[in-house]
C-alpha cells in the first residue's frame, strides 16, 4: 500500500506554490522563476480501478459542481463525455483480448494529463488565462478566458470543454488548491483501492515500476506506464495493462503530440503573417514616397471635356493605335 | 461601342468644366461602406486574438469576450453586405483582352506613366484582381469561419478539421488584409478616386486618364436619361 497522505491541518496553511512559480503563461513573455518545485504527478494505476466512480464524484463535490440528470446510452461511461462540470470520467471498455479471448474490462479514468509541453497553453490567445506551475500543474485562470475554444485545438487528449451558459473552458485542475496546501486530488483522496495515488513524479515513477514488475508476473507482459514523451511527459500517468496499445483503453492517444497544425498556426504563420502585413504596408508608404501621387492633369481634364463636346480629344493622336 | 462594354447602371457623364462622371450609386456606396467597416472591425478584432502583441485591441469591443463574440457576426454582416456588391460589380470585372496587356506593363503602371498602357474599362486588371482575391478570400473566410464558431458549430466537425479550418482562417485573414492594404494605398495614391465613394463622382479627367474606353462608352450612349440640372457647373 502507497501511505496514504495525512489530513492537513485545521489551522490556514499558507500556499506552497503560487504566481511566483509559473513557467508557461498563455500569451505571455514569462520570467522563468529562479527555483522550480519539485515535480508532482497523479498515477492511475487502470489494473486496479474497480469503475466505482467515487473519484467522479469526489471530484464533483470538491469543485462544487453539478452534472445535468442524463440518460441511459448503453453504457457505464456517464456521462458519456466530459463536460465542463465532469472534469473527470470513467470511461469504460470491453475488450476481448485476443490472445486468451477472454474478455477485459478496461477501465480508464479520463482527465486532464498536465502536459509538460500543453497543447492548450500554446493555443490560448489570451494572456494569461492558462498557466503551468514549475510543479507541472496545468491550470485555466477562468476570469481571463475569452471562451474561444483553441485549447480545445490545441490539446492531444481532447480534454477541455467550454461551458455553454458562461463561455469559459473547463477541465481537471489537478486540484491545485488542494495541492497548494500538502493534500492530494480529491479524486485520489477517495479512490478505495489506491487504483489513484498522488506525490512527487519520481515517487509515482518508481511506485509504477512495482505495480509494473506485479502485473508481469501474472501474465500481463506488455504492462507498463504510459508517460507519453511526445508531450515531454505529463503529471498525470497511467499504469496499463496492455501498455503497447494504449487506443484500446477508450481511444488514449498512441503517441500523443500537439499537432503540427497547430504548431504551424501559433508558430511560423503567426510571425510570416505580421511580417508580410507589415511589409504590405511599407511598400506602399515607400511606393508613395518614390514614385509620388499620381495625379489627373488639366490635359485629361480638357481631352475629357473636349470628348464630351462631340470634339476629338487633342492631347494625342487618336488612341487606337495602341494595344 | 454599340455594345455595352462594362458600364453600370447609374454610370453616367455630366459635360460641363470640369466634365463630372457618375461611378458608383447611393445604393453602392452604402454596400460599400457597410463592408468596409466591417472588414476594418474584423481585421482588428481578428488580430488581436492572432498575435498576442496585438491582444489590447480586444479593449476596443469591451474586452477579449466581447471580442470573441462579435467577431464572427461582424463576419455575417460582411459576407451578405460583400455578397450584395459582388452581384454589382461581376460583370464589370469580368477579365478582359487588354487586363493581360496592362498585367504585362506592370512596370508602366507602378510607374505611373499611364500614357503606355491600354485604354481600360471601369476597372483595371489590378482592381480586378482586388474584387475576386476578395471575394475568394471572403468566402474561405466565412467558410473556415464557421467550422471554428465554437459557441454554435463547434459539434459539427472534428477536432481535427478545426484545426485545419483555424489555419486556412489565419492565412487567408492575412492575405485579405494585404489586398486591402493594396486597396486603400491604391485608392490613396491615384488622386481623384475617393470621390466615386464618397461622392459617388469622379471628374472627367480622372476618367479619361484611368479608364478611358468606359468614358467613350459613357459619351457615346448619353444622353440616357435627363440629368441636364445635375450637369450645371459648380462655378
Amino acid at each position: 500500500m502507497f501511505p496514504p497522505i495525512p489530513n492537513p491541518p485545521v489551522t490556514p496553511t499558507p500556499a506552497k506554490f503560487g504566481d511566483n512559480d509559473l513557467i508557461r503563461r498563455s500569451a505571455s513573455n514569462l520570467r522563468v522563476p529562479v527555483e522550480f518545485k519539485e515535480p508532482v504527478a497523479k498515477l492511475i494505476d487502470v489494473s486496479k480501478c474497480i469503475g466505482c466512480k467515487a473519484c467522479q464524484a469526489a471530484c464533483l463535490e470538491w469543485n462544487e459542481l453539478h452534472e445535468e440528470i442524463g440518460t441511459f446510452n448503453g453504457s457505464y461511461t456517464n456521462p458519456p463525455d466530459l463536460t465542463e462540470n465532469s472534469f473527470t470520467l470513467m470511461r469504460f471498455t470491453e475488450w476481448v483480448n485476443p490472445e486468451t479471448d477472454n474478455l477485459e474490462w478496461l477501465i480508464r479514468k479520463d482527465g486532464c494529463m498536465h502536459c509538460a509541453d500543453p497543447g492548450c497553453l500554446k493555443a490560448c490567445p489570451a494572456p494569461g488565462a492558462i498557466v503551468q506551475y514549475s510543479n507541472g500543474i496545468v491550470d485555466f485562470d477562468h476570469d481571463k478566458c475569452i471562451g474561444c475554444g483553441y485549447c480545445v485545438k490545441g490539446c492531444p487528449f481532447n480534454i477541455p470543454r467550454i461551458s455553454k451558459t458562461d463561455h469559459k473552458a473547463y477541465k481537471c485542475t489537478l486540484c491545485s488548491d488542494r495541492v497548494a496546501v500538502g493534500q492530494g486530488p480529491a479524486c485520489q483522496k477517495a479512490c478505495p483501492t489506491q487504483a489513484i495515488v498522488f506525490g512527487t513524479k519520481t515517487q509515482m515513477k518508481e511506485w509504477a515500476e512495482g505495480r509494473i514488475k506485479d502485473l508481469k508476473s501474472r501474465g500481463y507482459n506488455n504492462a507498463g506506464l504510459y508517460d507519453p514523451p511526445g508531450v515531454g511527459g505529463t503529471h498525470v500517468m497511467y499504469v496499463l495493462q496492455h501498455a503497447d496499445q494504449p487506443s484500446i483503453y477508450a481511444g488514449l492517444p498512441d503517441n500523443p503530440r500537439i499537432s503540427r497544425i497547430v504548431e504551424a498556426w501559433k508558430g511560423v504563420t503567426k510571425y510570416v503573417g505580421l511580417g508580410v502585413m507589415g511589409f504590405a504596408a511599407v511598400a506602399g508608404a515607400l511606393h508613395y514616397l518614390v514614385a509620388g501621387a499620381n495625379k489627373v492633369t488639366a490635359e485629361d481634364e480638357a481631352n475629357a471635356e473636349m470628348l464630351t463636346q462631340g470634339k476629338n480629344p487633342g492631347g494625342e493622336p487618336a488612341h487606337g493605335g495602341q494595344s | 461601342m454599340s455594345q455595352p462594354y462594362d458600364v453600370e447602371s447609374g454610370d453616367a457623364v455630366h459635360p460641363g468644366r470640369p466634365v463630372q462622371v457618375d461611378r458608383y450609386t447611393v445604393g453602392a456606396r452604402i454596400n460599400h461602406w457597410i463592408t468596409a467597416i466591417s472588414l476594418i472591425l474584423l481585421a482588428i478584432s481578428g488580430l488581436a486574438l492572432f498575435h498576442p502583441s496585438l491582444f489590447f485591441l480586444t479593449g476596443l469591443f469591451g474586452g477579449g469576450q466581447m471580442t470573441r463574440t462579435i467577431h464572427p457576426w461582424i463576419g455575417v454582416v460582411l459576407f451578405f453586405s460583400f455578397t450584395g456588391m459582388f452581384f454589382r460589380f461581376w460583370k464589370a470585372n469580368l477579365w478582359k483582352s487588354e487586363d493581360g496587356t496592362w498585367m504585362r506593363r506592370i512596370r508602366d503602371v507602378i510607374a505611373g506613366h499611364e500614357e503606355k498602357l491600354p485604354e481600360l474599362g471601369k476597372y483595371n486588371a489590378g482592381q480586378k484582381m482586388v474584387f475576386w482575391g476578395m471575394s475568394f478570400l471572403i468566402v474561405v473566410l466565412i467558410a473556415s469561419g464557421v467550422v471554428i464558431w465554437n459557441a454554435y458549430f463547434s459539434t459539427f466537425t472534428s477536432i481535427e478539421q478545426q484545426r485545419v479550418a483555424l489555419l486556412v482562417h489565419a492565412v487567408a485573414a492575412v492575405a485579405i488584409i494585404c489586398v486591402w492594404i493594396v486597396h486603400v494605398y491604391a485608392a490613396i495614391w491615384v488622386k481623384g478616386t475617393i470621390s466615386a465613394m464618397t461622392r459617388g463622382q469622379v471628374t472627367g479627367g480622372w476618367a479619361w486618364r484611368h479608364h478611358r474606353k468606359w468614358l467613350r462608352e459613357l459619351v457615346s450612349r448619353k444622353p440616357s436619361r435627363p440629368t441636364g440640372t445635375r450637369g450645371t457647373p459648380a462655378e
